[in-house]
Order: C-alpha cells, then sequence, then structure tokens
C-alpha cells in the first residue's frame, strides 16, 4: 500500500518531490552584449530551447543590452532570426512569440549611466507589471575588459541586491589573461557580490561529457580500487582541433592556446580526473574537492617552464585533403607573432593519491584530427609468462574516456591471437555513451543558464579555483612572453611539434592523434 | 535512413535471433561506424487490424526510440509465425569519418491469439539480455502481457484507453504489483503537475498551499482518469484524505479532507479538446486566490486573481509534445523511476472506491 506523504514545513513546497523539472523563481535575465557573437549563436538559442521545453521559470524575461542604438523591435526581430538559425531544435512560431513578447532592449556603453538607469526602469517594471520581484540575473557577454566596469555600475545603480529576491551574475571566459589579471577582477567582482552571486563560465563543464566523468569515477565501484600511483602509469588528456583559427585572430592572437584551452578547461579535466570523492554532490563540496587538486600542483618555476611546457606554431600543410595555411599566414595575425597554437605541458600532482604520476597534457589547433580525451595508462603487469615473438606483444591496459568527437569509454587489454601459439594483441573493449539513452544532451549553455537561475553553482568556477589554475599556467605564460620568438613549428594536419616528444619521461610516448 | 531486412514465413524465433545477428555481423562488415543502440527492448502486442495505427505512434517518438522493437501483431485464426526483422540507422556512417550510426532493431512478428499465453518463449530469445524490457499492449491482451511477466521490469499503458476511470485505475493496480508502471495518462499531466508546483513555489504563494479549497480540472472527455491522477498527486503530496467522486451530468465531484479545509474537487469534461489529456485546472483557496491554467497559444495560459480582486495574466513557455511525444517520454520513463506515480495512484483509486 502506498503511502501518503507526511505534511511537510510551511516554507517547503512538497510538490517537487519526484520531478524532473524543479520550479525556478521568475527572473528577469539581462545579457550584456546581448548583439554579439555568442548571443546570437548560443545564448538566445539556449534561451529558447528551455522555453520550448517548458523549463524556463513560469515567468520570465529578458533584456537585451549592448553598444548599438536600435528600438526594441529590432533587436526582437535579430533575436527571432538567431533562434531560427542556431537553436538546435525547429522553433515553434507560438512559443517563440510569446518569449519575445517579454523582450526589452536597452542600449548604450557599458560605462553609460543612463544604460543602469533604463535597466533599474525596465527591471522594475517587469516586477510592477506582475506584482511581484523577479530574481535578477545578469550574464556578462563582453570582451573581459567590461567586467570590473558593469559590476561596478550594478552595484552603484543599486542592481546587485534585491530585497526579497536573488541577485546573479555570470560572467564568460576569460577570467583574466593572468594571475594578476585575475587576482584583481575577483577582487572587484568581491566588493560588490558575494562570492554566491557569481557564477563564472567554463562552458566545457556544462557538457554532459564532462559530467559523465564523475558519474563514471563516483557511482562504479570497479575503478577505484586502480584509481591512483600504485596502478596508473601516466595520464594524457588531448584537446585537438583538427581546424585553424579562421577568422578568430583577433581574440584568438591575443590569447593562444595556453590561455584559451589549457588555462580552463583542460585544468577543469585534470581536476575531475584526480579529485576525491566528494561528501556529497553540492557545488562547494565538489569545488573544494577540485580545488585540493590545484593546490597539489606545485608553481613551476622560470627555470622549468623549458621542461615542462613546450608552445608551436603550425606552419602550411594539408588539412582534410586541403591545403592548409601557416599560423603567421592567417587573416589578421602579425607576421611576427609569437602566439603558440600548441602546447603541451607535464604536471604532477603531488598528493598521496597521484606522487610520481606524471599528467602530460596538450592542444593544439591544425592538428590531425578533433579529439579530446582522457587517456589512463596502467602500469604493466609484473612479469609476463608469454613468448612476445611474432606479435605486437603485450602492452599496459589503457583506459580511454573521449569526450568528442563521439563521446565513450574504451579499455584496451590483451587478448590471445587464434592460433596454435600463446601470442597476444592489445584488443579493444569499448561503450559509446549515444548507444545507451535516448535523450539529446541539451547544450552546454542550456544547462549552465538554468543552474545559474536556480542558484546551483556547481557547474561553475570559484574565485579560489580560477587563482589557483592561473597560479599554474602563469609562470608558464610570463617566460614564453619573455622569451623571443620565432616558436617551433609543427606542420599543419600533423600530430603536432616533434619538441613536444622532449616532455615525454621515459617510456612513455604521446598517443597517436 | 538505410535498412537491411530480413523475412521468413512459418519460422521460429530461434531462426528470427539467428538472422538477427546474421544482419548485425553483415552491417558491421559494410560499415565498421555502425553500432547498434543498446537502451532498452520494447515488446509492443497489437491486433493486426491496428498495427498501423499503433506503427505510426512509434515513427513519432523520434529520438526516443527504443533500440529494439519486438512488435507481435495478432491475427484472429493464424496458427504460424512470420517474422520481418529490420536493421536500419537514420544515416550511414561517412567513410573515413569518426562519426558512428545508430542502428536500430525492429522485427515484426505475425502471430495468432494461440501464441499470447505462451508468447514469453517467443520474446525470449529476441530480446537484449541485460537491457531493461518494456511491455506495452495496447489493445487489451492482458493474457500477453501475463506470459510476458518474467522477462519484463517495465509495463507501458495508456490508462486513458481502458473503457472506464475505474478499469483503468485497476489495470493500472494490477500491473504495479508486477512491474514498474509507466502510465501515459500519468505523464500527461507531468507539465501540469510541473507548472501547479511553479506557480505555487515563489514565497507568496507557496503557503496557499495549505489553504486549497477548491481544484477543477478541465478534460479530454476520455481523459478523466488523467485528471483523477492529477487529484491524486495533490492528495498524495499534500496530505489530503481522499473522498468518494460522485458522477453527476457527465462530471464528477467529491471532497477530500483537508488539513485546514475540506477541498472540493470537480473534474468536467471539455468536449472542444481535440487530443487526449488535460485541458485546464483551476485552485482555489480559501484566502480568497484563484489560479487558473488552461492550454493556450505557445503553452498555458495562467491567470490569478486574489482576494482583493487582483488579477493578473501570463502565459508560461512550452510546446505542445504531441501524442508521439507523450508515447516517447513513456519509453524515456521506462528508464527512471518516479516515486510520487505509486501513492497517487493509490489516492486517486479511493477517490472512486
Amino acid at each position: 500500500m502506498a503511502t501518503v506523504a507526511e505534511p511537510h514545513e510551511e516554507q517547503e513546497n512538497p510538490l517537487v518531490e519526484g520531478l524532473e523539472r524543479l520550479p525556478v523563481h521568475p527572473t528577469t535575465l539581462v545579457i550584456f552584449g546581448a548583439t554579439g557573437d555568442l548571443a546570437h549563436r548560443k545564448l538566445l538559442p539556449a534561451i529558447y530551447n528551455l522555453a520550448h521545453e517548458g523549463a524556463l521559470p513560469e515567468r520570465f524575461n529578458l533584456i537585451g543590452q549592448s553598444r548599438s542604438d536600435k528600438p526594441h523591435e529590432d533587436f526582437k526581430a535579430e533575436a527571432k532570426e538567431s533562434i531560427e538559425q542556431f537553436s538546435r531544435r525547429e522553433a515553434d512560431p507560438k512559443v517563440l512569440e510569446a518569449l519575445l513578447d517579454h523582450v526589452r532592449y536597452v542600449p548604450g556603453s557599458f560605462d553609460d549611466p543612463a544604460v543602469y538607469e533604463q535597466l533599474v526602469k525596465e527591471i522594475e517594471g517587469f516586477d510592477a507589471e506582475a506584482g511581484i520581484t523577479f530574481n535578477r540575473v545578469f550574464y556578462l557577454s563582453t570582451a573581459p575588459a567590461f567586467f570590473p566596469v558593469i559590476v561596478g555600475k550594478l552595484g552603484e545603480y543599486g542592481l546587485s541586491k534585491c530585497e526579497g529576491s536573488e541577485v546573479r551574475v555570470l560572467i564568460e571566459k576569460p577570467f583574466g589573461t593572468n594571475l594578476e589579471e585575475a587576482r584583481s577582477l575577483n577582487r572587484d567582482v568581491l566588493e560588490v557580490l558575494d562570492e554566491k552571486q557569481v557564477f563564472r563560465i567554463d562552458h566545457y563543464l556544462g557538457k554532459e561529457t564532462v559530467q559523465n566523468m564523475m558519474a563514471f569515477r563516483f557511482a562504479n565501484g570497479m575503478f577505484e580500487p586502480i584509481w591512483n600511483r600504485n596502478y596508473i602509469d601516466s595520464v594524457q588528456i588531448t584537446a585537438a582541433e583538427d581546424l585553424g583559427i579562421g577568422t578568430r585572430a583577433g581574440y584568438y592572437d591575443s590569447s593562444g592556446a595556453m590561455r584559451d584551452l589549457v588555462e580552463n578547461h583542460m585544468m577543469q579535466l585534470l581536476t575531475l580526473l584526480c579529485m576525491e570523492a566528494p561528501v556529497t554532490f553540492e557545488a562547494d563540496d565538489i569545488r573544494g574537492e577540485k580545488v585540493k587538486v590545484l593546490h597539489s600542483i606545485h608553481t613551476p618555476t622560470e627555470d622549468e617552464v623549458a621542461q615542462i611546457a613546450v608552445r608551436a606554431q603550425y606552419s602550411a600543410g594539408m588539412s582534410a585533403g586541403e591545403p592548409a595555411k601557416g599560423y603567421l599566414e592567417e587573416q589578421d595575425v602579425p607576421p611576427d607573432s609569437t602566439t603558440e597554437s600548441y602546447a603541451a605541458l607535464r604536471l604532477q600532482v603531488d598528493n598521496w593519491r597521484w606522487a610520481g604520476v606524471p599528467i602530460y597534457l596538450r592542444t593544439g589547433k591544425r592538428l590531425a584530427r578533433k579529439v579530446t580525451e582522457i587517456a589512463v595508462t596502467l602500469k604493466p603487469v609484473p612479469h609476463l609468462a608469454f613468448e612476445q615473438a611474432g606479435s605486437v606483444g603485450v602492452q599496459p591496459n589503457q583506459l580511454i574516456l573521449t569526450m568528442q568527437p563521439n563521446e565513450g569509454v574504451s579499455l584496451s587489454f590483451g587478448a590471445k591471437i587464434p592460433g596454435t601459439q600463446m601470442r597476444i594483441r592489445p584488443v579493444q573493449m569499448e561503450f559509446l555513451y549515444g548507444t545507451a539513452f535516448l535523450s539529446e544532451s541539451p547544450e552546454a549553455y542550456e544547462r549552465l543558464i538554468m543552474d545559474a537561475m536556480r542558484g546551483d553553482a556547481t557547474l561553475f568556477t570559484r574565485d579560489d579555483e580560477v587563482e589557483e589554475q592561473w597560479r599554474i599556467i602563469n609562470p608558464i605564460v610570463q617566460t614564453w612572453a619573455q622569451t623571443p620568438g620565432p616558436l617551433p613549428q609543427y606542420t599543419a594536419g600533423s600530430a603536432g611539434p616533434a619538441d613536444a616528444d622532449g616532455l615525454m619521461l621515459e617510456g612513455h610516448h604521446w598517443r597517436s592523434i | 535512413m538505410s535498412e537491411h531486412v530480413w523475412g521468413e514465413r512459418d519460422t521460429t524465433p530461434a531462426a528470427i535471433e539467428s538472422a538477427l545477428r546474421e544482419l548485425l555481423k553483415e552491417r558491421h562488415a559494410e560499415h565498421p561506424g555502425f553500432v547498434p543502440a543498446r537502451v532498452l527492448n520494447l515488446i509492443v502486442v497489437v491486433d493486426r487490424d491496428w498495427r498501423g495505427e499503433i506503427e505510426n505512434r512509434l515513427e513519432q517518438v523520434g529520438r526516443y526510440n527504443p533500440s529494439r522493437t519486438i512488435l507481435c501483431s495478432v491475427e484472429a485464426r493464424r496458427t504460424t509465425l512470420d517474422a520481418l526483422a529490420t536493421l536500419g540507422s537514420e544515416v550511414d556512417p561517412e567513410p573515413g569519418s569518426d562519426n558512428f550510426a545508430l542502428g536500430r532493431e525492429r522485427i515484426v512478428i505475425e502471430c495468432g491469439p494461440e501464441h499470447l499465453e505462451h508468447l514469453d518463449t517467443v520474446c525470449d530469445a529476441l530480446v537484449v539480455p541485460d537491457l531493461a524490457t518494456v511491455v506495452w499492449s495496447p489493445h487489451q491482451h492482458p493474457e500477453a502481457v501475463d506470459s510476458l511477466k518474467r522477462l519484463t521490469q517495465v509495463v507501458l499503458l495508456d490508462s486513458v484507453e481502458e473503457p472506464s476511470i475505474e478499469s483503468g485505475l485497476r489495470r493500472a493496480r494490477e500491473l504495479a504489483e508486477r512491474a514498474y508502471v509507466v502510465d501515459l495518462a500519468w505523464l500527461r499531466s507531468t507539465p501540469w503537475r510541473e507548472r501547479i508546483t511553479a506557480s505555487f513555489d515563489p514565497e507568496p504563494w507557496r503557503s496557499e498551499l495549505r489553504r486549497i479549497a477548491g481544484v477543477t480540472v478541465r478534460h479530454h472527455p476520455e481523459s478523466g482518469i488523467a485528471g483523477l491522477m492529477l487529484f491524486g498527486w495533490l492528495a498524495s503530496r499534500l496530505g489530503w484524505k481522499p473522498g468518494a467522486m460522485i458522477a453527476e451530468g457527465g462530471s464528477l465531484h467529491g471532497n477530500a479532507g483537508g488539513g485546514r479545509q475540506d477541498v472540493r474537487l470537480r473534474l468536467e469534461p471539455d468536449a472542444t479538446m481535440r487530443v487526449p489529456g488535460l485541458a485546464g485546472i483551476t485552485v482555489d483557496t480559501a484566502s480568497g486566490m484563484s489560479l487558473s491554467l488552461d492550454r493556450g497559444p505557445g503553452g498555458l495560459t495562467a491567470k490569478r486573481a486574489t482576494r482583493k480582486g487582483e488579477q493578473s495574466q501570463w502565459t508560461v513557455m512550452g510546446a505542445s509534445r504531441g501524442e508521439g511525444g507523450i508515447l516517447g517520454e513513456g519509453i524515456r520513463q521506462a528508464l527512471l523511476r518516479d516515486p510520487t506515480y505509486a501513492p497517487a495512484l493509490a489516492a486517486a483509486s479511493a477517490m472512486m472506491a
């Protein structure tokens, strides 16, 4: 006989139990930089998809803010176009109309007081019209230089706090371009906001694939006993792109591979791979464990940089059967640029679990293939009774967690080649997530926008996490900045520069890309 | 869309299973990027005359397609088994590409009524081991569902298709004793349950949950059970004591014992509704607040009126899932567990006792 629920505390909502889609307080979302590329391609389509699925708060308003001067109606027309072009599902005209009904636009530069006066008016207008106080979420999708300006103005105009509702601020990456900038930005932001109001976006964390790493590690007992220095020989984390920088030279040449991917995405993968099991899956428990991993990686000295880090640029070559330009020949890249399109790194996590296990990271543009994976190589068996002759021989087991292009897990192990002799070769046991689930994964931005509106910071980077990441990466980018070019080259379409092999400790090799 | 097909008249389960393995090998040899989906088995038992309609519904579930579907089409007086096995994928893997093509298997078995009592011996060889097996028998055939009991973890049911609310509830309870039940009628109320929850979630309104004095649900004339399940859900979540519902002029009405006051419950058929499910809901509270949600353009039209006469109206956005979407959701739910269904079913049953 099923039981009837006990009456709950007055403050709780007893209807929430069992629902997949939890209620979110009515929200007004303000996007700064609403006419930019990110808003156009990702944010507005993500918001539409949430509306389509009935996942947005029951009452929702959107205010676009950007420099270009245009009326509400023009912004709505542009938003409609973006959604129709980039939404992962065909737009339902009636849902789209309902969404656009509650869209406003506020033009002006980010330091213009009139912008914030108008924002106050629009936000309070929505409140008055509905007779409730909406939560306020501000999404900073602007150039990083404007982050402190906008946050400062939010504080100045009383938009950083609101009696009876929550105020949250999402800040896009990059969160600083070095340690000093990250610290300074944290100081500026936290002068106005509490840390729990701040949601630093690394959209990589919103991907199902990354969250699956936590499920893989902490929902399966079979890997935990071997997940340590006694059984693991080395780890390789690869984020390879087959494309060049395209038309993004403006951003990329001032950033480079280390800042673009290693400092944030790849360090996040490293922490998820190496962290201890959190006590709960609450945001601060998880982020606390991740910070401990970063804390266990020592700050490289200037002398160490050449031994643990390699940078390079792609030269002209062939990619996917087509001629490909070199990095220095790409549109808008200065011919004497010393920005790296490839970065590789060897790190050590100095704690009881990982001491002595080298962790290799590499990322690059115009490599042979697009792949993001973590390869965990186990130590070889202590004694081999088999003949190796006539076969490729016994290889150490490898566990590969693939994020792109096909999310999955594969395990290599030795198997006997059929025949009269005991000859062994490695074979793969492969699992693809796509074969085992029915649902289409939501876009990372859908997940992150919803989490921020709900106030769940699990998939966002905390202040100390960002600073710890920069503490490790900063000496490398600083040393590189002081080292004159030209940079080592690797041919477009190749596996990367030969210099990267120099990072490998004895007996280790990069996996083929 | 590309397919490999095998068929045989007067066949056996072993022959079908062997043919499926061969199809998989052939397909994989042609395209190493071909990978069969391994999510769940779905056994569907249908009357041959209505097979097309069910197949159409299955076509509409889109990405929620089960990995292996075994459609048992029952034809009067048939004594032999004919089978058609299809191995298909939405796309072929591109040569040299890393992308894979996800394959799905569909087996149609033409069988007779005499096979149904032992349908498990036909299907046993055909289900992928270690995957959850879901049974859906939209044209009754309880003997087939009984026979498949040992293979089944989940039974898909659409209780609105039962002859009456009482029989729908009874059927759901019977099935729930032996497997996890996913009732499409329950899933039709999911968006409503989510929106009622959200509407009462903001602090000023949450305390009103304890003051609910009346709930009226408007529904498709044949979807009364979906409305009753909504009452059952409210009763079980809010601790109401279910009272008996009484029929009156096509409607059902009754009372439930709330903590502070009785709650008037009313089910009203809406003849203008073209699809199964709910048309609207109105919740009145003892403090004079009234909230209604009704189907509208782009989602649900919400209206709230307070005791002071303040009124507001807004749209809770969301696209209709359609009947294909409901079935797809049913298949997806087979992999999940909803802890609120059984208490809601018990409370709804108590209202019709």
